[in-house]
């Protein structure tokens, strides 16, 4: 399939998971504690999550997984004090 | 079409789901051991469990003509316990050559702590002592990439361990490089809200090609899709790929992995072309 040929396909579910997503964040942004959200790290990773997906590449789901993904330590096996 | 769901949880399902995949085209499933929503409290208990798996699930989807195999192991999320592990553990090797046991799994990490680190090295001793083939759980959401990497970091370390037999599960976008470039199978898991959807693994099929990829519903006791690979087959012919190189994916590639276990007794079904013509 051509990208115009996706695009045609997709559009309307795409406009409707980022509706779906805008009244999510519009929910949380109207509730009670709303200005505590910046405070909390997984509304942080939702931002930075949404600036990936506006940058022109192809590898934004990869790397939205790694923006909600723990980090690896490669001396794992060393008990942290 | 044809196809085999290598990691359904059908203990955990009724029999109407077996009637579903049957009607699907389901012809063989592949059921590991894993966490049943709560912490068993003794090795016999897994016993127990490991007997459903082996002559219940068989007898049952034999109902439906579905062929059933599986795995056995304690999981990952009660590995934690490592006194009660060890006992399950040494308890294995009396289930191994019954028929229809593939290997152990689904062995891994959970929340990635010691105790699981220390679980999983013991039955990925047991795997090698036993030449038994591997099936890996890899931890959801934010623990996947960490354990992921824990996880090879564990087998690639061990030269007993031969990557083409062993299947790395519930792999996602940023964990599925790893495992294959690797050398080994991975698994790509069709599950709601979790893991993957139809359309995601056919991304990845597009990035990295077929070699050494299936996909699985993993359908189980929590809001799941035993209907899943059938979703994907439909979406796979919705964005172009022909039958052969589906019937790879949901058929070719879980026989070529499985059959690489000495208890794989599969028997095809007949093909569209070898059936009565009179009838």
């Amino acid at each position: 399939m051509t990208a115009e040929q996706i695009l045609e396909t997709e559009f309307l579910g795409v406009r409707h998971r980022l509706l779906d997503l805008a009244a999510s964040l519009d929910r949380a942004g109207r509730a009670e504690g709303a200005e505590a959200l910046h405070a909390d790290a997984r509304w942080s990773s939702i931002k930075d999550a949404l600036v990936v997906l506006t940058e022109d590449r192809t590898d934004r789901a990869e790397r939205v997984q790694m923006l909600f993904s723990d980090p690896y330590r490669s001396d794992w096996r060393t008990p942290r004090s | 079409m044809y196809y085999i769901d290598p990691h359904i949880h059908m203990v955990s399902r009724i029999t109407d789901d077996y009637a579903r995949l049957a009607r699907a085209g389901c012809v063989a499933v592949s059921e590991p051991a894993f966490w049943a929503g709560f912490d068993r409290g003794s090795a016999d208990g897994f016993a127990d469990y490991f007997r459903m798996l082996i002559d219940v699930e068989r007898r049952r989807a034999a109902d439906y003509q579905i062929q059933h195999f599986c795995w056995l192991c304690i999981n990952a999320k009660e590995a934690e316990n490592v006194t009660l592990a060890r006992e399950v553990i040494a308890r294995i090797p009396e289930y191994l050559d019954r028929p229809g046991v593939l290997g152990i799994g689904e062995i891994g990490l959970n929340k990635n702590t010691p105790n699981e680190t220390t679980i999983f090295e013991e039955q990925v001793d047991l795997a090698a002592a036993t030449n038994e083939l591997i099936l890996v759980h890899t931890p959801h959401l934010v623990d996947k990439y960490r354990g992921t990497r824990m996880i090879l970091d564990i087998l690639t370390g061990d030269s007993r361990i031969d990557p083409r037999r062993v299947l790395i599960d519930h792999v996602e976008e940023h964990t599925i490089r790893l495992a294959l470039e690797a050398g080994f199978w991975v698994g790509i898991t069709l599950y709601p809200t979790t893991k993957c959807t139809p359309d995601r693994a056919v991304d990845m099929i597009d990035i990295y090609g077929p070699d050494r990829v299936c996909v699985n519903s993993a359908g189980d006791w929590g809001p799941s899709n035993p209907m899943a690979v059938p979703d994907f087959i439909r979406r796979m012919r919705a964005r172009g790929y022909d039958e052969s190189a589906i019937r790879r994916i949901v058929y070719d590639n879980p026989i070529r992995f499985f059959e690489q276990s000495r208890r794989w007794d599969f028997t095809p079904p007949l093909p569209v072309e070898a059936r009565d013509p009179q009838r």
